[in-house]
């Protein structure tokens, strides 16, 4: 390896340090804006025209910001932790390509890479959660170390059930075999269930029980602050962005479009994504910690089992490709409605007693108004008991 | 190139592997744990054996050390700076420096024979783990799932005593 090849790699890395940076100071705002307009208020507007300006604000308020470290933390876990973070998010990006030749390095086995880089980060949430001596830390990063792990699952799983489907692990490779329809609508469950994951694996609202502000006060991160904490916030967007990319290259047929260059659809793709993931955000309440556990081990887990089996079945015996979209539609249909019930169940329980007791309530009525009736003290000890 | 990257590897899994049996704080030698697996994770990148690389840092740098220290900060909340005590050290020492002298002893014995380096197809790789070592490879895999029910036996056995 000559000089100017390492020139090269470090130049190309710089470059996509610095995309991502713009990419994360956009997010940044289009979160604000559109959570703002999802709850009927403007979002910022002070700073530059409609607050794009917003994002840069808010950056230098908190590298200037005083960076505390407590005085009981293990001072090197402490500092190195937010590092880990923040690299393994940014690592992952070296190998996802925007379109054909613009990846930094394409990998044959770069969905494997992503999986497995992407684990060290859990490490660097429970390094913060220790290394800041804090109960709430603790308790935070155990939460996550937990949600992380379980979670992974469901994500590797039906990333296999997508490398069967391209017989790849090359992202290209992958993307190209997407020429004439894309994964989603072979294995539309396998799109659910990656978004769904991916999205507690990043942590965002409705899997962000680990540093909820309301039970653990910021988990791992409720003694950082200042630059170190915001390179915590930094890590966050660009997961999400990975997380919105790689649901674009592997269910959505990547770059590939009509009329517009590929780079373009891309970018056009994920940004779609990423506004469900924002539309999720402003939409479902946070799961507690015990329902998220569930979720992942009773629901996702078989469900990614069901994807990878059924992918096989397909591919084994070489069905046509309609049924296998047949099949997971099936899964998704069945588990959506269970999960309907389940959601649904209290609220018709209670709509099903107060029912019961508004007849119990005329029957009474109605003997009170007409006719001769038992006497009155006999019903009134039964009421509360109705109730 | 190569070679110093090595020494550097190789001093990162030493160092790491002394501060696992050197440091008396638990999560520490968690995290010495965690440095000296992913030193090994690049010898087996600069050996050109990327999967096997990528097997490492996910499984042992990732999932085994994340639930090792999960264990740790669950069980032993309550004594804040843990201390371990290594009283059955020299034991320990003893079984190391056996271990040291098989491996020796072996790879003297029998000096590998370094024919070509070639990095090998993943796809090979899959072929040949899913049909010449199909029976190994269910093995590996049933050992696992044995391991899984103990632990759930074991798990439910504690529900039933309370």
């Amino acid at each position: 390896m000559g000089i100017t090849d390492l020139l090269i790699i470090l130049l190309s890395l710089a470059a996509l340090f610095a995309g991502l940076t713009v990419a994360v100071l956009g997010l940044i705002w289009l979160e604000r804006k559109v959570l703002g307009r999802l709850q009927q208020r403007l979002g910022p507007t002070r700073a530059g025209p409609m607050g794009l300006f917003q994002p840069l604000a808010d950056a230098l308020k908190l590298i200037l910001k005083e960076d505390i470290v407590p005085s009981s933390a293990e001072k090197a876990v402490f500092w190195i932790a937010p590092v880990i973070v923040v690299l393994s998010a940014f690592v992952v990006w070296v190998t996802i390509p925007a379109s054909h030749t613009l990846v930094v390095e394409n990998l044959d086995l770069g969905l494997f890479y992503i999986i497995a880089v992407s684990v060290i980060g859990i490490m660097g949430l429970v390094m913060a959660g220790w290394g800041s001596a804090n109960k709430y830390g603790t308790l935070g990063s155990l939460r996550a170390a937990a949600q992380l792990i379980s979670y992974e699952i469901p994500v590797i799983m039906v990333v296999v059930a997508v490398a069967m489907l391209a017989q790849s692990m090359d992202l290209r490779v992958i993307v190209e075999r997407q020429g004439s329809y894309p994964f989603v609508l072979l294995q539309p469950l396998g799109l659910v269930i990656f978004f769904i994951a991916g999205l507690a694996e990043v942590g965002r609202t409705p899997f962000d029980i680990y540093h909820a502000e309301s039970e653990v006060v910021g988990g791992p991160f409720v003694e950082y602050s200042g630059a170190h904490w915001s390179v915590f916030f930094l890590a966050e967007y660009i997961n999400t962005f990975a997380i919105a990319a790689l649901t674009t290259l592997l269910f959505l047929g990547g770059w590939a479009g009509p009329l517009l260059p590929p780079i373009v659809w891309f970018l056009l793709k994920t940004l779609a994504v990423v506004l469900v993931v924002f539309w999720v955000r402003g939409t479902f309440p946070r799961l507690r910690i015990d329902q998220l556990m569930a979720f992942a081990w009773k629901a996702l887990v078989p469900l990614s089992f069901y994807a990878v089996i059924s992918t096989a079945i397909y591919q084994f015996y070489g069905w046509p490709a309609w049924s296998l979209s047949l099949m997971s539609l099936a899964g998704l249909l069945a588990v959506g409605y269970l999960v309907y019930q389940r959601m649904t169940g209290p609220a018709r329980r209670v709509a099903q007693v107060r029912a019961r007791q508004q007849a119990a309530m005329q029957s009474r009525r109605s003997g009170i108004s007409g006719g001769p009736v038992a006497p009155p003290a006999a019903q009134t000890p039964s009421a509360p008991g109705q109730s | 190139m190569s070679l110093y990257l090595f020494a550097l590897l190789a001093f990162l899994t030493l160092a790491g592997g002394l501060g696992v049996v050197s440091t008396r704080n638990v999560v520490h030698a968690a995290l010495y744990l965690l440095l000296s697996l992913l030193a090994v994770a690049g010898i087996y990148l600069i050996l050109f054996a990327e999967f096997l690389a990528l097997v490492q840092v996910l499984i042992y740098g990732g999932a085994v050390v994340i639930v090792v220290l999960f264990a740790i900060m669950l069980t032993r909340s309550s004594e804040y700076p843990r201390i371990s005590d290594n009283r059955q050290w020299p034991l320990a020492l003893v079984a190391a420096l056996g271990l040291l002298g098989v491996l020796a002893a072996a790879f003297l014995a029998a000096p590998i024979q370094i024919t070509q380096l070639q990095s090998p197809d993943f796809t090979a790789l899959s072929g040949s783990l899913f049909t010449k070592w199909a029976v190994p490879f269910e093995i590996a895999s049933l050992v696992l799932l044995v391991a899984l029910i103990g632990a759930i036996i074991i798990a439910r056995a504690g529900k039933n005593e309370r």
